[in-house]
């Protein structure tokens, strides 16, 4: 029994080629769109999480002021005592690295560029989590003096130099002549969008002489031991500074003191969100696929019905004729998720190729969407044949 | 003639309906039919002719009353007994012909031998065979929409005899159909019953369509108003 009624579906279902074809495009088209979507949104998440990975673990980060745009409160730039005093008063610190940024034009023969110039000193490297690809980091003596060395990023050799090792040769910023030592291995883009490679270090203390002319510090970046406690540290820290920088007690932070931990929540939560939201988005086309399914089935109701009554007629029992029909339904449906679920996997390969993040297949929403898919198919395909199936066969034939 | 009763109705009733909208279709059908006999049933519209044939064919089952198919009481018989019974031993002809759309005469002729579970093979030779007796030899592979009334009827009744069924029912077989095709599809209906002994009951209101019965048995307002063998005077 189970065998020709396997052959009756597929009949069936060859025999109504475009009534079968417009079943499974709903399916395929709900199917490929959530997955898609989820499997992206995935990959965004993966790719921020990835590059605050890249920004270094156990970071914090202190910038004077408080608050962005209207209403912050400017604070006084740090001076050198603060990095000493930040060093030795705080327990947990491993490394602290003072950072000056100032905007130049970096010359190598005729090519010129303009980029972020960094202030700091050998730790920058290590708390920042970056790696020298060639040449070396800063001497002491050349951290001492303000020599005119700097280790430029990937993005500033490939602007000036091309191909070519930069290391040995001079670049020109503003009116001084400055040997590349090193060259820092590519980072590519951070999590807010912006090129990590897009930079050139000195010696804080050469920026502080020939670009900025004073001893200001933007930044301080500290690195926390590995299992040090980072909330003490901000805590110890936030208490110094305050002294430091004589805040009375009523009165509100003019620094503000970051953690890697919490950007990172931050952005994957802003990512996870979008990924929900396109989820949503896609799970309506899912329904709107299904929908197109309930109403095909609908609208060949009618001609079903007197195929049922037909098939009664000449002695077919209920039960063959509603196995027939689930059959029907699970095929198309499973065959609309798998060509569903290929679609996706291609599509989204290739997207996350375009955008740059990375394509991690996820099992739980491909089964998901397949099983809400089938399970649609079989709820529109089946229940309105059952209906027809519980007829009299004469009421069944003369349905109108 | 064979003297055995194939078929017994006694004080079948059929209400359709209910309460102050119940309509009785049937007020008490007694009836006997043997074995190989060509029955025409007439009546105006509404006489509950086909009703009558409905639950003949056990399409539809009576409200009261006993009907005995072969000596087995259809009443007490379940849904798929009743299934069984017409997969082995009736075969239908409806005046709309009631083929599957998109499909074959071959695959439509074939369908009840799908249900009794003959092999592909059989199942083929068989089909084959019956639309050759209905003279549709080399139509096997088109589609109803390809094929005119007539055509349509005769691969009907291809699929009716294609399982040797015991009783051939006919709904008003020639109801869609001109004169010229009507008169051979009743050639054909009454081949059948001559050359193979199957028992036809057919539905009509045409008196040129009854004349091939032996038998005519009139329906009047859901009684037998007459039952009179063809030949004998009225």
């Amino acid at each position: 029994m189970l065998w020709n009624t396997l052959q009756l579906a597929l009949r069936s279902i060859r025999r109504n080629l475009m009534r079968s074809f417009l079943t499974i495009l709903g399916i395929v088209i709900g199917v490929a769109a959530v997955i898609t979507m989820v499997t992206l949104g995935n990959g965004a998440t993966k790719s921020v999480s990835d590059q605050i990975a890249s920004m270094g673990s156990n970071l914090l980060m202190v910038l004077p002021g408080q608050r962005f745009g209207p209403g912050a409160v400017p604070g006084a730039p740090f001076k050198s005592a603060d990095v000493e005093a930040v060093r030795n008063q705080i327990t947990g610190v491993r490394l602290v690295a003072p950072v000056v940024n100032k905007s130049a034009t970096a010359v190598y023969q005729a090519n010129n560029w303009t980029t972020a110039i960094t202030g700091s000193s050998n730790d920058y490297f290590e708390a920042g989590n970056w790696e020298i690809a060639a040449g070396r980091g800063f001497s002491e003596a050349e951290e001492r003096s303000g020599k005119a060395v700097c280790v430029i990023g990937d993005t500033v050799r490939d602007k000036l130099f091309g191909r070519q090792n930069p290391v040995g040769s001079q670049i020109r910023i503003k009116q001084f002549s400055c040997e590349v030592i090193g060259l820092l291995k590519a980072k590519g883009q951070s999590s807010m969008g912006s090129d990590q490679d897009d930079v050139v270090v000195m010696p804080l203390r050469t920026v502080q002489r020939r670009l900025s002319g004073n001893q200001d510090i933007g930044r301080l970046s500290i690195s926390v031991k590995e299992g040090a406690s980072i909330d003490a540290a901000k805590d110890q820290l936030t208490l110094l500074l305050r002294e430091r920088r004589k805040i009375g007690e009523n009165e509100d932070d003019d620094f503000r003191v970051m953690d890697t931990r919490q950007i990172a929540e931050t952005l994957t939560s802003t990512t996870r969100i979008l990924t929900m939201l396109l989820g949503a988005v896609a799970a309506v086309s899912l329904l709107v696929g299904g929908i197109g399914i309930m109403n095909i089935m609908l609208v060949s109701v009618t001609e079903r019905t007197r195929e049922i009554g037909i098939r009664l007629a000449i002695g077919a029992l209920e039960r063959e004729v509603l196995l027939q029909f689930l059959i029907e339904a699970v095929v198309l449906s499973s065959l609309g998720g798998l060509i569903g679920i290929v679609i996706a996997t291609t599509a989204s390969i290739f997207l996350a190729g375009l955008m740059n993040v990375p394509y991690l297949f996820d099992p739980g929403i491909n089964l998901l969407s397949f099983f809400f898919s089938a399970a649609i198919g079989v709820i529109f395909g089946f229940f309105p044949a059952r209906r027809a199936a519980g007829l009299n066969p004469i009421d069944a034939l003369r349905h109108e | 003639m064979s003297d055995a009763a194939l078929i017994r109705l006694s004080g079948i009733t059929k209400t359709y309906g209910s309460g102050q909208a119940a309509f009785q279709a049937l007020k008490g059908i007694d009836l006997v039919i043997d074995t190989g006999d060509f029955v025409a049933i007439m009546g105006p519209s509404g006489s509950g002719k086909s009703t009558a044939m409905n639950i003949l064919g056990c399409l539809d089952v009576a409200t009261s009353g006993s009907y005995e198919f072969e000596g087995v009481k259809v009443e007490q018989l379940s849904r798929n007994a009743r299934a069984l019974l017409r997969r082995n031993y009736l075969g239908f002809v409806f005046q709309g012909f009631n083929l599957l759309s998109r499909t074959t005469a071959l695959e439509n002729v074939e369908l009840p031998l799908i249900y009794r579970g003959e092999p592909a093979a059989e199942r083929h030779a068989a089909a084959r065979a019956a639309l050759k007796q209905v003279g549709l030899d080399g139509w096997e592979h088109h589609t109803p929409a390809e094929l005119s009334g007539g055509q349509q009827q005769r691969v009907a009744i291809a699929r009716a005899i294609v399982t040797r069924p015991h009783v051939l029912l006919a709904d008003e077989p020639t109801g869609n159909l001109d004169s010229h095709t009507s008169q051979e599809i009743m050639n054909l209906i009454s081949g059948f019953n001559r050359e193979l002994g199957i028992t036809v009951l057919m539905v009509t209101h045409e008196p040129e369509m009854a004349a091939y019965a032996k038998r005519v048995i009139r329906f009047v307002d859901g009684r037998v108003e007459s039952d009179r063998r063809n030949g004998e005077d009225a």
